[in-house]
């Protein structure tokens, strides 16, 4: 890859040729076209199901739509950051299911300290929130690093725990009602899931946010930089200088405090807090991010590409719910897009890796 | 007597000429001796002869016969055996388990006869002079000499006659060595014809019949070894005269910049690096000798903060570093430059540029955002600076050379503005013309005022380059020579030694 940290050329479609004009052209369009391949699925999805559905391309659906993509996005920009660095984060679902299960008891029981019980404004439980998610983060890294603990099992753990946490709060029940009262001035949870700005949802407008600033901190920083320096090879990272030990834990704690924010809009767009709150979203969101071209083994990524893979999976399941696919066939035909995307990735590594050996 | 001839070979890959009308003789019951720079085609040449590639013009004889090697196997089935230069065994396997893996012996159908195969085992490494061996021992846990003699017997299972062995002594022992050499003179008296290709002229020289020089592809020359010497060789292989390869060092040594006193590294059995002292000047170029496991590249690791110590001052520009962590080694004018840049040096999914900066991009930012300019800037100064042949900054870094692979790594370590460069073996695995380069930036940066402390395992580069030599054996310094008195034999001599030189000032 010659622009692996390039966000903004690694799958859009207008990336620039990846080489010396003397390279042969066929192979460049290959190339091109499997570089941007996440927007022509995602193209080539709307085509066809708004050619099976008139109702696919209506404003209502695209909201809808746009809304649950949004969610899974912050999960998967997170989990990116964790992947760069060549961990895995399998507890962001609990993670989201967690700080959905604070905020909710936070709005509605309040917290209970000796003499009452106190109430916090809406801003200040969605930051409690996101705190609790970096601090989960934290924990994460802290086992990552410190116990050297893979980082499959440190998160796999994590998704148990945390989850098990949000269930302990309510003993598995639900807090119904967040709408807050005036007396206990904590109205307005519902801004952020449920209202639109401009005609569109807030919490796609966060999305875009969340979005705008990881693609600034994985392509203009010297963080961005050294993450990607540590997924690619960490010794190097290490002899380079790099604290190896604080880039992991700070990339958990991203991923920590995404996975909070995600779940806040969810619970804010229910209107209600349960401790199964996006439980397996995890899968959704590792899956965008492979979808979107970053790899596994670390080091190669963009978060434009996440965001691409987070679309198609979203635009994809509302489009098959929609077209009225059975949810057991809907699981199929995710499965095979998410491995159709690995087997694509493959092909594009051998032509790049062609195409550079000729330019040398 | 000709038994393998390779006749007018061509090889072209896509528009590269790999290997132009070659003409190559093994012959029989001889060691020939294969010799080139890297990319001289060595290695097409063998994977030809070894059945894994086929030549785009020429042909293959077999005792006067034209063949058609197809597949290893099929090479195999003729007698014809290849040992790689990355070992391919199974470490979770016992010797016997490797030395049948994928041709297991059969009882019946399905099942392997363990008894027969473990029988068969021992006979070949009693041929081989290893009866003390074990079949049953996992191959993970001999010493790497012995598993490179594992593999050769899996060769000889297969009733070879001619084994071609691609640089099968770069990760031994001095000893190890000899009891290779002794295995293929062994085979030599069973008729078995042995093509060796190998970068250690010292080494192919004791026991080579023949030798054979490629260069660009092309063949220069072959020779019988007794009519040759090391410098006609070398000739060969460069096109020029060997003594112009290395620069010395010419500037006067000016201030203490790196002052080591007492530093132990802790190791499983003994200490890794055991009480070493020493120093570094300005415009000096220290050269450290010693075999592998002597630990050198300890020594280094440790000094650059990868490895604790558990004694021992480090003093850079008479400063005392009380803390060993690469960040602090790095602000007090340490670098370094590693052995394997593969594994510790590169970066393989960046580009040039950012394997460049990787060690500065804290440095180039305003306003916390990096600036591109500077860090475009800063890359290209050095990419010409030193002479790096890139395609560009965005070039993927894994498309250039060894030679420019390392000058990369090195540039970065410049980047760090250092006052001690610790380079080690900076010339592995590069070809002759860049190691030439190497050694002249070397004795450059010495010049402009740096320390420079390299490890090398090449008499003839720390002999030619170093304005004084420290030997290595067992974690200590055990001779210390200035580049007036040092001679090859004293320091191989050194290098064995268990004697520990005291009081040097």
């Amino acid at each position: 890859m010659t622009d692996t940290h390039v966000a903004a050329t690694g799958t859009a479609a207008a990336a620039p040729p990846p080489g010396p004009p003397r390279n042969p052209a066929l192979a460049r369009a290959a190339l091109l076209l499997l570089r941007g391949r996440t927007l022509v699925v995602l193209v080539l999805l709307v085509i066809f199901f708004s050619a099976v559905s008139s109702e696919y391309l209506t404003q209502s659906n695209l909201i809808l739509m746009t809304k649950h993509v949004a969610i899974n996005a912050i999960l998967a920009i997170g989990v990116t950051f964790v992947i760069l660095t060549g961990g895995i984060d399998l507890s962001v679902g609990s993670i989201a299911g967690l700080a959905s299960m604070v905020g909710g008891g936070l709005l509605f029981t309040g917290l209970a300290v000796p003499g009452g019980t106190v109430f916090f404004s809406v801003a200040v439980v969605i930051v409690i929130g996101i705190l609790v998610g970096a601090l989960v983060g934290a924990v994460n890294g802290v086992l990552v690093t410190r116990f050297k603990v893979a980082p499959f099992i440190a998160t796999l753990g994590m998704l148990y725990v945390a989850r098990g946490i949000a269930q302990l709060i309510s003993n598995g029940g639900t807090f119904p009602d967040l709408a807050g009262t005036p007396e206990r001035g904590n109205q307005g949870f519902h801004v952020i899931g449920v209202d639109s700005w401009l005609g569109i949802p807030v919490a796609v407008w966060i999305m875009i946010v969340v979005a705008a600033a990881a693609i600034v901190v994985t392509t203009k920083t010297p963080f961005g930089r050294r993450v990607f320096a540590v997924g690619g090879n960490e010794r190097a990272a290490v002899l380079s200088g790099i604290r190896v030990n604080r880039i992991k834990i700070a990339v958990y704690v991203i991923s920590g405090c995404c996975a909070a924010l995600a779940g806040l809009l969810l619970t804010s767009e229910l209107g209600a807090a349960y401790p199964d709150t996006a439980t397996t979203y995890e899968l959704n969101a590792i899956a965008a991010a492979v979808l979107g071209g970053t790899a596994l083994s670390g080091g190669r990524g963009t978060i434009i590409g996440t965001v691409m893979g987070a679309f198609v999976i979203g635009f994809l399941s509302d489009g098959l719910v929609l077209i009225g696919v059975s949810t057991f066939w809907q699981s199929v035909v995710k499965g095979a897009v998410i491995i159709f995307a690995v087997v694509t990735e493959q092909a594009q590594q051998r032509l790049q890796a062609g195409l550079s050996k000729r330019t040398a | 007597m000709e038994i393998l001839e390779a006749h007018h070979i061509s090889k072209n890959y896509g528009g590269v000429r790999a290997l132009k009308d070659v003409t190559f003789t093994a012959y029989r019951g001889k060691v020939n001796v294969l010799v080139g720079e890297n990319g001289a085609g060595k290695s097409t040449l063998m994977k030809i002869l070894s059945g894994s590639e086929q030549p785009t013009a020429g042909d293959i004889l077999l005792d006067g016969e034209p063949v058609v090697l197809a597949s290893p196997r099929d090479a195999m089935a003729r007698g014809i055996g290849i040992i790689h230069q990355e070992l391919s065994l199974f470490p979770n396997l016992s010797i016997a388990e490797n030395m049948f893996a994928g041709r297991e012996l059969r009882r019946g159908r399905r099942f392997v006869d363990a008894a027969a195969q473990r029988r068969r085992a021992r006979a070949v490494l009693a041929r081989l002079g290893q009866e003390h061996l074990d079949p049953d021992t996992l191959v993970g846990e001999l010493p790497i000499g012995q598993q490179q003699l594992v593999e050769i017997g899996r060769a000889l299972l297969e009733d070879v006659r001619v084994l071609i062995m691609d640089e099968p002594t770069s990760a031994l022992s001095n000893h190890e060595v000899d009891v290779l050499f002794d295995v293929m003179a062994d085979l030599r008296e069973q008729d078995v014809t042995v093509i060796y290709i190998s970068h250690k002229l010292d080494e192919f020289r004791r026991i080579g019949d023949w030798v054979t020089v490629l260069r660009d592809g092309g063949l220069v020359a072959h020779e019988s070894m007794s009519r040759t010497d090391t410098a006609w060789i070398v000739r060969q292989m460069v096109g020029r005269d060997p003594d112009s390869l290395y620069v010395r060092n010419s500037s006067a040594v000016g201030d203490l910049l790196l002052d080591v006193r007492g530093l132990t590294v802790p190791g499983p059995a003994r200490p890794l690096v055991d009480d070493v002292s020493l120093t570094v000047r300005a415009g000096e170029v220290v050269g450290v000798y010693g075999l592998m496991g002597a630990g050198r590249t300890e020594l280094v690791e440790s000094l650059m903060g990868m490895r604790p110590a558990a004694a021992g001052e480090v003093r850079v520009r008479g400063r005392l570093e009380p803390k060993g962590t690469v960040q602090a080694r790095m602000a007090a004018g340490l670098a370094l430059v590693p052995e394997d840049r593969q594994r510790d040096g590169l970066v393989q999914t960046m580009s040039v540029g950012d394997n460049i900066l990787l060690a500065t991009v804290g440095r180039l930012t305003r306003g916390g955002l990096l600036r591109g300019d500077a860090e475009q800037r800063a890359a290209a100064g050095k990419i010409r600076e030193l002479a790096i042949k890139v395609p560009g900054l965005a070039a993927v870094v894994t498309a250039l050379s060894g030679g420019n692979q390392q000058k990369v790594v090195l540039a970065r370590a410049l980047l760090t503005e250092p006052v001690v460069l610790l380079l080690d073996e900076p010339t592995r695995g590069i070809d002759v013309g860049a190691k030439a380069q190497i050694a002249a930036l070397m004795a450059d940066l010495a010049v402009q005022g740096f320390g420079v402390l390299f490890i090398s395992s090449e008499l003839a580069e720390v002999t030619a380059m170093a304005d004084r030599v420290l030997v290595m054996a067992r974690g200590r310094i055990t001779a210390e020579f200035s580049a007036a008195d040092v001679t090859e034999e004293a320091l191989v001599t050194a290098s064995a030694s268990d004697i520990v030189l005291e009081d040097r000032s």
